[in-house]
């Protein structure tokens, strides 16, 4: 072998090592977020219900989620006899992948922290982020209709069908959000689409680089159009009808327990952090401080994206406690009756007001 | 080198999962490895530096058309034993048109070589990526402005099917109660509640409205 080739090598493989190494430091930093975003879901579900949901493991019951997942692993898991093995143990598999793959995009902060990094906080820079991001999330069905299909068994067979056809439906809503939030900052690059919240509305009124900025209040329907629909794409309550427990005793997971279960469960919780994640860049300015003043603005990027990101999971946990289950007919009205025309006729208002508005 | 290497991975996968398309017994299992196609084509793109085209390919393809195809399969209860009685009677028709395909492409390449690009024509119309132009610009400056009318009428192609679908499946049964959720949310007391006073010792009987 060549002294020119070793050298490739040897630069591909610390190449390879820095991608392997930094998405590790992503998918354990966002592991362990998630654990404790589960127990806050639980304990606002319990605040609202006048409980004191879990508080046994560990201090307030901080380490409830790590009990729980120790209970998970160390659980038989049981494939049903009629089950297409194959595609059954695949399916959760495929949830887990997908959702994870997501944040390989998402940019978390900017610039320096500290000293330790600098530059662009994201594992990869992609120029078409958003469609990536659009694309990955649209993925997240397939495993749940395998995992309903290969039980083999009624109830999550039912729970797939509805979820394929809601999931469909509300990837074209969040889609056409997207297009006016693109069109807005004229870039598919998420950092670029933070970036460009740095100037608008606020900066027209005297507020420069501040929370009147952000994408929320000039496309404020969107806003709330991407928010319920997000709650769709992730089968969050109120719209869980893939798994409603009422009707189909748990939907496409009936059939899974222990270690697949765990994995459809760890899917869904970090498709709806990359819902957090997602509705924190578009619509409220990633990691900008919400007022460029002095306290506000030497606090590192990273804490404000983490902030928002808990903030609309709070919102989200909210809803799931305080909204009763929707109707799958009203779901699918209100789907393609009611957010598709809205959304769409929204694409047109803004593309309009920037092409005359000498905005673009 | 690693693109040579990831070009032969995802070629080699693309052909494998395209075999086992036509070759899977369950439906589900051939919908599953035509996924796995579209996967690696959309990877073939990105090696092409067209990551817009992988993309639209995943989430229209993947996303949206295979989910439905999918979908359809597992709700038809295909028989596979009808399946399997029409293949040897319908087998010569498709390898007619099978080795008609071939011939053609094998006289293609004869005609014109292995050379990778298109030709002219095609080249002419493509802003060159080198002047610092992503994907995505110079494929919207090249279909809003020299095929917008093309691009318009794929548009409206599609709407046109579209239209035909609901046409086709559209129908309102008679004396089926639909749910009107304006009229839902218009009621109010004066519309939703009728108080009647029954006289003692009479009925009140059901009207043709259905009004008690």
């Amino acid at each position: 072998m060549s002294q020119e080739t070793q050298n490739l090598l040897l630069e591909y493989v610390i190449w390879f090592l820095t991608y392997a190494v930094l998405s590790a430091v992503v998918m354990v930093v966002l592991l362990v977020i998630i654990a404790f975003l589960l127990l806050m879901d639980r304990k606002v579900w319990a605040a609202v219900q006048m409980r004191k949901g879990p508080n046994v493991v560990g201090p307030f019951g901080l380490f409830q989620s790590f009990a729980d997942l120790l209970k998970f692993v160390f659980k038989e898991p049981v494939i049903p006899a009629g089950a297409d093995k194959t595609v059954f143990l695949l399916a959760p598999v495929a949830t887990a992948t997908f959702a994870l793959a997501s944040w390989a995009v998402i940019p978390m902060s900017e610039g320096d922290f500290f000293g330790i990094a600098d530059g662009r906080w994201v594992i990869s820079d992609l120029n078409v982020g958003v469609l990536y991001l659009l694309a990955i999330s649209s993925l997240g069905v397939y495993g749940i209709i395998m995992g309903g299909w290969a039980s083999n068994s009624k109830y999550p067979f039912m729970g797939s069908l509805r979820s394929a056809a809601q999931m469909v439906s509300y990837e074209v809503s969040i889609g056409l959000v997207i297009i006016t939030v693109l069109l807005c900052a004229g870039s598919l690059n998420l950092t670029e689409i933070v970036n460009a919240q740095q100037t608008g509305l606020g900066t027209t009124a005297g507020l420069p680089n501040s929370i009147l900025d952000w994408y929320w209040l000039p496309l404020f329907p969107m806003f709330v159009v991407f928010f319920i629909s997000a709650l769709a794409e992730t089968n969050r309550p109120p719209f869980d009808l893939p798994e409603a427990e009422s009707e189909l005793v748990a939907g496409f997971m009936v059939e899974y327990s222990s270690t697949p279960y765990l994995l459809f469960m760890l899917g869904e919780y970090v498709a709806i952090c990359t819902m957090c994640a997602l509705t924190t860049i578009l619509f409220l300015g990633g990691w900008l401080p919400p007022l460029d003043v002095a306290p506000l603005n030497w606090v590192p990027g990273i804490f404000w994206f983490i902030i928002k990101c808990v903030a609309v999971f709070f919102m989200f946990a909210m809803v799931k406690a305080m909204v009763p289950r929707y109707r799958y007919d009203q779901l699918m009205r209100l789907g393609w009756k009611v957010f598709l025309p809205l959304s769409l006729i929204m694409v047109v208002v803004v593309a309009g007001v920037l092409q005359y508005g000498g905005l673009a | 080198m690693i693109a040579a290497i990831f070009f032969y991975l995802f070629a080699i996968l693309s052909v494998i999962s395209a075999v086992m398309v036509i070759s899977a017994r369950n439906p589900v299992h051939a919908v599953l490895f035509l996924i796995l196609t579209f996967f690696n084509a959309a990877g073939l793109f990105v090696l092409l530096s067209a990551e817009f085209l992988a993309l639209l390919l995943i989430i229209v393809y993947v996303g949206a058309v295979a989910v439905l195809f999918l979908f359809v399969v597992m709700m038809l209860d295909v028989d596979f034993a009808e399946l399997k009685a029409g293949f040897i009677k319908n087998a010569p028709v498709g390898a007619l048109i099978g080795g008609v395909v071939l011939i053609e492409l094998v006289a293609l390449f004869i005609a014109h070589g292995f050379e990778i690009g298109a030709s002219g024509a095609v080249q002419t119309a493509v802003p060159s990526t080198g002047s610092g132009l992503d994907n995505t610009t110079a494929l919207g400056l090249v279909l809003y402005t020299k095929y917008v009318y093309f691009f318009q009428a794929a548009g409206l192609i599609l709407l046109v099917a579209m239209i035909g679908a609901i046409v086709l499946t559209l129908r309102h049964k008679e004396g089926v109660k639909r749910q009107s959720i304006p009229a839902q949310v218009a009621r109010n007391p004066k519309t939703a509640i009728e108080v009647i006073q029954v006289p003692s010792g009479g009925a009140i009987l059901p009207t043709a409205e259905g009004k008690g």
